[in-house]
């Protein structure tokens, strides 16, 4: 099992020296970031200066080695920015995050899989057909729309929910800062992760579904019956435990990129995370912003990764022996 | 009920009726964020504008723009132009309590223009600041500079001690490796203290009591928050969320209009919305007329300029909202703006100019042109190719954000381009800044004369004018040099001005604002009910 970790651990390192590679050959095509940096009107003495001081002058793969080797200590810069050290900035916005990504991931699953179960037990019915027409709509209709739609019927016509922001948040130690523990931060919680639950939700239905039709249809659910199991043991103690291992992978690798896309919902919300912070930064081209942000989503694909292949041989034993052994 | 008790109520009463009546809490939301609060680190206008609730200059600009006193009571000038004498205000004081002397004003002369600051042009280089007394101020200048004070309403002083103790007594250099603690902390001696800020996220601003002036405002605090989303922004005006926006999208106007609990101010602004051609280089960098540069044809710049329909950019593109224009300068800036006049709309007189010139079908060139910086910056340069090709010109249009667009066209970029859409406000209000930056020739590479001219154009004439411009104090006769060098420019077709965008704040309706045609939310001009 050990080895199992440190094998993925290293196999991580080569992942995010790439991410950091490709990511800093894209840095070349987002622009300069010195004109971001001051007004139009500096001499441009003072802004070839600037670029001088920040090492842009240097050849790419300089600056790529350097990158590298800071960021192996943890050492991510100074935003051109803010002129804050990037990691103190992430560190800062990381709970708004990762609060919004973890309320929508319960969210899509604690309404995806009740709707997956009830649409594939209940096919024809009214109801599921209605669970389907929605699961289209989450499916096919852009973040952003969605979040705009809410916004207008939610904040400005019925007045119930606050458009933008966290609310009111409560300092917990030093680093955390959350909005679960009062009234306006929970509401501004709802909009923002239905908005960006809505897409998984819809995926984890229409998996579960698929999954469970294909798993009732087995050899020992039909034998589970003929026995004369209760229906309510066979679908949920039977049929539905084996529909969960795809669906954790699909849950586990979406939390991922709940945060990862997050960008999108932040910003329709302005909602003060990481995902804003990065796209406030790809437009003003402040590269230690960037490359910090993109190394850490890299790393967090790693993580979860890991994570799922875990939880695998939690929920079926036959991969234990598997992923013991390696 | 005892009397006591009854005392004790009635102050409680009391209380809660003068906290409710004086708690003023004005919401506010801008599409910028306020990065640092350390005030020499960019020069930005809604930045400036932001701290110039904290922090004050020795001048002050007033609604109409105004120079008018500020941290300096009044100054006056040697007759030979290269003394002024500014005469310090007594009684003010920072909002950690200390005094303001003229040891802050020296400290922050020096300070911004220490490397790492952005606002080095707002002092001389060479202006030798002497303390007289501890309210008196001498600046000593080498040459007579009429305009010395006038962009000092941004230049903010700061506290000598506060920056010192605090290991903050120079400005925050871009590659530092330590925040600073100016950038994160303010101490000045405005109208509103920083309560609390996070950087991108929320700044809160308190009433400074102490002020002072007798405030025209009667917040008790002011909430910031970046929206950078247009539909949310309105909607956070709408919902009555947020007090204050800037801006709102021109296609939301109406919208906030019709809504009945909010009002959009609208106006023109100041900065010039143009367009200019390389006319330098022997040869364009994008264009299938070889071996020479069809832009040094003056013929060819006016047909360009008269196959522009500004009217249909005005209500097609910008809705109304965009004020026409003939002057590089803002018309409120200068005192004799109806003057000049745009060339008649004439793609049939354009035409004839262009075969005039040789090109009698035409020739094809490249446009660059910014999408994310101006107001319908990318719809405006597609218009302009679409009347361009009305004459047989084809442009190559390249609109890219500005992280590229600025990358490419300025000095930085070797002013790659040959034909492209730039705005401009003078940054001193005056018309000096105009023609030495944006007007002036290039050819002296020591020279910072005429780096954001980006084609080049170049007149000695006007050179000469402009440095006469710069040391003439006889306020007449400058503005008579300045109509004769915009005379100059405008027949050398130097650039095709388009027009001033137009501002466009959200004010809910229970808030009173002034608008400043810079674009300057100042909040200490608003009353909420």
């Amino acid at each position: 099992m050990t080895a199992f970790i440190l094998r993925r651990l290293l196999q991580s390192l080569g992942v995010l020296i790439a991410v950091a590679l490709i990511a800093f050959l894209m840095f070349r095509f987002v622009g300069d970031p010195v004109n971001q940096m001051v007004g139009i009107d500096t001499p441009q003495a003072e802004v070839a200066r600037l670029r001088q001081e920040l090492g842009l002058n240097d050849p790419i793969l300089v600056q790529i080695a350097r990158f590298i080797a800071n960021a192996a200590r943890f050492e991510f810069g100074i935003s051109y920015q803010f002129r804050l050290p990037v990691t103190q900035l992430l560190a800062e916005r990381a709970p708004a995050t990762l609060e919004l990504a973890l309320v929508s991931a319960i969210f899509s699953l604690a309404v995806g899989i009740p709707m997956g179960v009830y649409t594939a037990l209940r096919r024809d019915s009214a109801l599921a057909k209605a669970f389907q027409a929605v699961s289209l709509i989450g499916v096919s209709l852009p973040t952003f729309l969605i979040g705009i739609l809410l916004i207008y019927l939610f904040a400005v016509t019925l007045g119930w929910l606050p458009s933008f922001g966290r609310g009111q948040v409560v300092r917990l130690g030093s680093g955390w800062s959350t909005g679960l523990l009062t009234v306006s931060g929970l509401k501004a919680l709802i909009l923002p992760s239905i908005t960006l639950g809505l897409f998984q939700m819809t995926l984890i239905m229409r998996l579960v579904r698929a999954e469970m039709l294909e798993v009732l249809r087995t050899d020992y659910i039909k034998f589970a019956r003929a026995r004369g199991l209760k229906t309510r043991a066979i679908h949920f103690g039977h049929a539905l435990k084996n529909t969960l291992v795809p669906v954790i992978t699909i849950a586990g690798l979406q939390l991922g990129s709940i945060i990862a896309f997050a960008i999108i919902t932040e910003t329709v919300f302005q909602w003060p995370g990481m995902g804003l912070l990065f796209l406030k930064a790809v437009q003003s081209v402040d590269i230690p912003i960037m490359a910090a942000y993109l190394m850490m989503i890299g790393f967090l694909f790693v993580v979860i990764n890991l994570v799922v292949d875990l939880l695998y041989a939690l929920v079926d034993p036959r991969l234990r022996a598997t992923i013991g052994s390696a | 009920m005892s009397i006591k008790k009854s005392l004790l109520l009635a102050t409680a009463v009391l209380a809660i009726g003068l906290s409710a009546g004086q708690a003023k809490t004005l919401r506010y939301a801008n599409q910028g964020e306020l990065r640092s609060l350390d005030p020499y680190t960019v020069n930005e206008t809604t930045t400036n504008a932001h701290l110039g609730h904290v922090y004050e200059g020795l001048t002050s600009r007033g609604k109409d723009l105004a120079i008018g006193p500020g941290l300096a009571e009044r100054w006056e000038t040697s007759a030979d132009g290269l003394k002024w004498r500014f005469f310090l205000r007594k009684g003010v004081k920072f909002h950690n309590g200390e005094d303001f002397t003229a040891d802050d004003v020296l400290f922050s002369a020096d300070r911004v223009r220490a490397q790492g600051s952005n606002f080095t042009t707002r002092v001389p280089r060479d202006a030798k600041f002497v303390k007289v007394d501890d309210h008196t101020v001498d600046v000593v200048l080498t040459s007579p500079n009429p305009i010395l004070n006038s962009q000092w309403d941004t230049w903010y002083i700061m506290s000598k001690k506060w920056a010192e103790a605090n290991n903050t007594a120079a400005p925050t250099p871009a590659a530092a490796t330590t925040p600073s603690h100016a950038s994160l902390n303010a101490n000045g001696t405005g109208p509103f203290k920083i309560e609390s800020h996070q950087p991108g996220v929320r700044t809160v601003f308190k009433a400074n009591t102490a002020w002072w002036q007798k405030p025209e405002h009667n917040l008790t605090e002011i909430i910031f928050t970046p929206i950078a989303s247009n539909a949310t922004r309105v909607a956070a005006l709408l919902s009555g969320e947020v007090d204050v926006i800037e801006p709102v999208p021109i296609q939301d106007i109406e919208r906030v209009k019709a809504s009945g609990n909010a009002e959009a101010l609208t106006g023109p602004e100041l900065r010039t919305i143009f367009l200019g051609f390389d006319q330098i280089r022997d040869e364009l960098l994008e264009s299938n007329v070889k071996g020479k540069n069809p832009f040094k044809d003056k013929r060819v710049r006016q047909a360009f300029y008269q196959a522009i329909d500004i009217e249909a950019i005005k209500t097609r593109v910008m809705r109304g909202l965009a004020t026409p224009s003939a002057l590089m300068i803002a018309p409120e800036l200068v005192p004799w703006p109806k003057d000049f006049v745009r060339p008649k709309f004439d793609p049939d007189g354009a035409k004839k100019l262009l075969a005039e010139a040789g090109y009698p079908n035409g020739f094809e060139v490249g446009m660059d042109c910014p999408n994310d910086r101006y107001v319908n910056d990318g719809q405006i340069c597609q218009a302009a190719v679409g009347m361009l090709a009305r004459i047989g010109v084809k442009v190559n249009l390249n609109a890219q954000p500005k992280g590229n667009y600025f990358a490419k066209v300025l000095k930085s970029g070797n002013y790659n381009t040959s034909f492209y859409l730039l705005g401009w406000t003078p940054g001193t209000f005056d018309s000096h800044n105009v023609l030495y930056d944006i007007q002036g020739c290039r050819d002296n590479p020591n020279s910072s004369r005429g780096e954001s001219n980006l084609g080049g154009y170049c007149n000695k004439e006007v050179d000469a004018l402009t440095d006469k411009i710069l040391v003439e104090t006889d306020t007449a006769k400058r503005n008579d040099m300045i109509k004769q060098a915009f005379t100059i420019t405008t027949n050398d077709y130097s650039y095709i001005p388009l027009h001033q965008q137009a501002l466009a704040w959200g004010v809910s309706k229970s808030v009173k604002l002034t608008q400043r045609a810079d674009n300057s939310v100042l909040l200490y001009w608003a009353t909420k009910n």
